[in-house]
């Protein structure tokens, strides 16, 4: 097949699997079929992409013209290669997992959460593989509104609550801040095309190219950067597979995809550093990626700590591309990826423990290790990464940040690295010790369905794979500087 | 042949069936009818409208008198727009009608629903096509007594009261109307519109001239319901048949600010109108005032239909801001926005019509829990909020787009973060029907009524089907309104 084709059957293949699933909801087992096959053939599209572009090709697909001069197309870049893998490849895993926790939990409305989270894959690779800002933009909304009904999922008075901060945070940021300054970057560059580069140097500066950086940064709600986080916690009341592969790894990489893409592809990291307009970036990720540890250290609830540590986790992607240094835009790069793997493990465990032994807060998991420890194994792999320790994936992402900003002399970037590794530490380590070296207390019980625990094992496994193997992502994201 | 005398039997087909109607009588024959003459009439301006785009302007002779003497049918760029606009909408309402006047009026008085739509038509297209400016404000008059009509059929016995205040409002502003164009007459000596337009620079900006300004601005403002002269609208749109209010909302309106459009920009023309005079200040300060209270004021109501009818005053306020703006991207968003917001209302009021029928109101206790058995019909409305929003992917969209453009290009960083800003408010006002539909248990004893009958369903959902085409393919919004646009600034007619 040839790129153009590849790239439909990213977008067509979820969007047709959801048709499909609606379809067979009658019986479940045809509806889990069909989910596990979109899913896998969604993989084998993303991955037949994959060669041409680390042969340095760059495969296209333009659909219409929907303004005047800015058409609804798509274009495989590096970055957008290495998001679209990440996404569709977990995507298998998550829906085995999601099978064994939908079930093993007696939840209704099965059919509609299998229906929406095909179309947000659908809207993901949308996002993925976008050749400009306004493609971008109207799968990021697409995102925004097909995964509010798995938010809300449970439909109680709290989901509704958690739905309406979740909806109100990211449409509203998105709709306020976002689209004036896509629009306003089309006023003064008359393009909106990703172009390496960048396509506004030298067209805007001083305060405007500031004010301009500042709507893209809080105009990308996904990407959590405080003070427009809120609606990440709030969207834990969705079941656990929603918040491990849309709230770990689609939505909150979807977010800190389009800033990198928006600080690489729209300002250019050169101009952007040949300026003063981003100065005050890193101080508020780094901000951001402090507050959130100690918002983390301090919640009880599994779920709302893993939220914290993903609004923490998300603002070092934007710090390391915020230091506009090579090597940190590698680390940024790989980060999304790394952190992808780990937190869906930690979410798959959440998820499992609350399935086995309905346990939601971490003060009652003493002992829960000896009586789960296959889940907790691979929760301690996940902590290691989110740490930063070999042998996990997030320990090779966080040696090139730190790389970068000891690089680029960014010493309040190498402070705030080091602070939150110790924080991280902190807040993931008693889970650990709690669960392998305390006296389990109550009811007997023991791992959750076969389903689940497989999954977890995977992503675990694939967390320690990424430390040893980190070549295709490497290779993407070298390739994302060169190119 | 056929092709020759489009202008005229545009007009003239629905004009005649509104007769032929109450001739016939039978309910099934009216309604034939009717769908036949209005889907003839969206056929003729969709030949009108190719026509214009291989030749400009057409310029027909009613009755082989040559302008300036006799009436000219004129269609051009923004006319044929127009045009299309509302004879999509009749065309689409026609068949709707069949099951939903069924079910809320009685059967002796449905032939007469018929012939009124067919003359409601007739009316607005006539006002759309012609280049006589007397000519204007006899259409307007048959499509006003149309619409008192049409909003007295409703089976609420308020829709009388709503068809009287209406009737006195629209009456005013129809009379003002007249004694702007009288004043015209009197300092041109013509009422052809291109040709008063060749004379007016010669007349200059004298009093007379800025009275008659003044006249057919408050009145026309009045038809199109220019937040504060709004009042009549809810009311009206609430308690007319569910047909009645979907024709209303999505065209009425629409051709009034057509009308205006075109005295500013053709006749008295954009020197006079926004450079010397305030005007542009005045319709900008009036349309934020509607955009704010009146979408505001929708977000309190407790009636579906109801919501929907504040939150056309302030989308009237985004076009009438667009006009404001008087800038080529302004006036784009303006009568894009007057298409787009054309097909995204009239299809909520069409689904609005398919609930009322079906859970027999549309207050928001009896939409809890409609998703289960309605699941069509709230998917279309979630569709359409979705437009009404802006959200991109829909025709929405595609004005908002224009409309921060536009007011960025003009150097109103501070408005175009209003136009985002007051968005938000329509997010709240879809999302109560959203959550109310989806997120709430139905009432105690209330019946699975299940989706709407056929053809309203399949007919509603064109509408939204629209509004997602057109807002990915603009090819067709966005060209015609750039094309009026231009035309409009150009200064000729």
């Amino acid at each position: 097949m040839t790129g153009a084709q590849l790239i439909a059957a990213c977008l067509l293949v979820p969007a047709a699997g959801a048709a499909l699933i609606a379809l067979a909801g009658r019986w479940p087992n045809l509806r889990e079929t069909v989910t596990l096959g979109t899913a896998g053939l969604l993989f084998a599209s993303v991955l037949g992409l994959l060669p041409t572009v680390l042969a340095g090709g760059i495969p296209q697909l333009f659909v219409l013209e929907m303004l005047p001069g800015i058409a609804l197309g798509f274009r495989v870049e590096p970055l957008g290669m290495l998001f679209a893998l990440v996404a569709s490849g977990l995507w298998i895993v998550n829906s085995v997992y999601s099978i064994g926790y939908m079930r093993g939990n007696d939840e209704a409305h099965q059919t509609r959460f299998y229906v929406c989270f095909a179309l947000a894959l659908a809207a993901t690779m949308g996002i993925a593989l976008s050749a400009n800002l306004l493609t971008l933009f109207v799968f990021y909304e697409m995102l925004t509104l097909v995964t509010w009904p798995l938010v809300t999922h449970h439909g109680d008075d709290e989901a509704k609550k958690g739905g309406r901060v979740y909806l109100g945070l990211l449409l509203g940021t998105s709709i306020v801040f976002l689209l004036p300054a896509v629009i306003a970057t089309w006023a003064i560059a008359g393009t909106l095309e990703f172009t390496p580069g960048g396509i506004l140097g030298g067209k805007v500066s001083g305060a405007a190219l500031g004010g301009l950086l500042a709507l893209y940064m809080f105009g990308i709600g996904k990407a959590a950067l405080m003070p427009v986080h809120r609606w990440l916690p709030a969207a834990m009341v969705a079941p656990t597979p929603v918040s491990a592969l849309l709230h770990a790894v689609a939505v909150v990489k979807a977010g800190v995809f389009a800033v990198v893409k928006v600080v690489v592809y729209v300002f250019g990291t050169d101009a952007l550093a040949a300026t003063t307009a981003s100065d005050w970036l890193p101080t508020v990720a780094g901000f951001t990626v402090i507050a959130a540890s100690v918002v983390a250290l301090r919640a009880d609830n599994l779920k709302r700590r893993l939220a914290y540590s993903t609004v923490s986790q998300l603002s070092y992607v934007v710090l390391a591309t915020a230091i506009l240094a090579p090597l940190s835009v590698i680390g940024a790069t790989l980060h999304i990826a790394a952190h992808a793997v780990g937190k869906i493990t930690l979410f798959f465990a959440a998820g499992a423990i609350y399935t086995a032994a309905h346990k939601t807060e971490v003060s009652q998991l003493d002992g829960i290790g000896r009586r789960m420890p296959w889940t907790m194994g691979a929760f301690a792999v996940g902590v290691l990464s989110m740490i930063g320790l070999p042998p996990a994936a997030g320990f090779v992402s966080k040696w090139y940040m730190l790389a970068g900003a000891l690089q680029a002399e960014h010493w309040v970037a190498v402070g705030v690295i080091a602070a939150s590794t110790l924080l991280n530490a902190a807040y993931f380590a008693p889970i650990v010790y709690r669960a392998f070296f305390r006296a389990p207390q109550g009811v007997a019980h023991g791992e959750a369905p076969l389903p689940m625990v497989l999954a977890l094992l995977a992503t675990a496994a694939a967390t320690v794979a990424l430390f040893f193997f980190p070549q295709v992502p490497l290779a993407l994201a070298r390739a994302l500087q060169g190119g | 042949m056929i092709a020759e005398h489009l202008p005229a039997l545009q007009v003239v087909v629905p004009l005649v069936a509104a007769p032929l109607i109450v001739l016939l009588r039978h309910p099934g024959l009216a309604w034939a009818l009717a769908v036949a003459a209005s889907v003839f009439a969206f056929g003729a301006s969709l030949g009108l409208a190719a026509e214009v785009a291989r030749s400009g302007v057409i310029s027909y002779a009613m009755g082989s008198w040559p302008p300036p003497w006799g009436i000219e049918y004129r269609v051009d760029a923004l006319s044929s727009f127009v045009l299309v606009l509302v004879s999509a909408i009749g065309a689409l309402v026609a068949p709707y009608a069949w099951r939903s006047v069924a079910a809320e009026l009685p059967r002796e008085q449905h032939y007469l629903y018929y012939a009124v739509h067919c003359l409601c038509l007739a009316g607005l297209l006539g006002m759309t096509i012609t280049g006589d400016a007397f000519n204007v404000f006899v259409f307007m008059e048959i499509a006003s007594l149309a619409m008192y009509v049409l909003i007295a059929l409703g089976r609420d016995r308020r829709a009388l009261l709503a068809s009287y205040q209406y009737l006195i409002l629209g009456t005013i502003g129809a009379t003002f109307y007249v004694i702007g164009v009288g004043l015209l007459y009197l300092v041109t000596g013509t009422l052809n519109i291109a040709d008063m337009a060749e004379r007016l620079p010669q007349v200059g900006a004298t009093r007379p001239v800025l009275a008659a300004l003044a006249f057919i601005t408050v009145g026309l403002s009045l038809k199109l319901a220019l937040f504060p002269l709004h009042l009549w609208l809810p009311n009206a749109y609430t308690y007319a048949p569910s047909a009645a209010t979907a024709l209303l909302a999505a065209t009425a309106t629409k051709v009034s600010i057509y009308v205006l459009l075109r005295y500013y920009f053709s006749v008295f023309g954009a020197g006079l109108v926004v450079e010397a005079l305030p005007v542009p200040e005045i319709l900008i300060g009036l349309s934020i005032a509607a955009i704010v209270t009146a979408s505001l004021v929708a977000l309190w109501q407790a009636d579906f239909k109801r919501l929907l009818a504040y939150s056309s005053v302030a989308q009237i306020g985004y076009i009438t801001l667009g006009i404001g703006l008087a800038t080529r991207d302004g006036l784009t968003a303006a009568v894009v926005h007057l298409f787009n917001h054309g097909i995204t209302k009239g299809a909520l009021f069409l689904l609005v019509g398919g609930i009322a029928l079906r859970a027999g109101g549309v207050d928001f206790k009896r939409l809890q829990g409609l998703g289960r058995t309605m699941p069509l019909t709230c998917l279309g409305v979630t569709l359409a909020g979705l437009s009404l929003i802006g959200v991109p992917g829909t025709a929405g969209f595609i004005s908002k787009w224009y409309l921060v453009l536009g007011a960025l290009e003009a150097g109103y960083w501070w408005l175009a973060g209003l136009v985002v800003l007051t968005s938000l408010i329509a997010v709240a006002y879809v999302w109560r029907f959203v959550e109310a539909a989806y997120l709430s248990e139905p009432p105690a004893g209330a019946a699975g009524a299940g989706e709407a009958p056929l053809p309203m369903l399949a007919v509603s959902w064109v509408l939204v089907a629209a509004c997602v085409w057109f807002g990915f393919d603009t090819s067709f919004t966005v060209e015609g309104a750039r094309r009026a646009a231009l035309l409009m600034l150009g200064g000729a007619p």
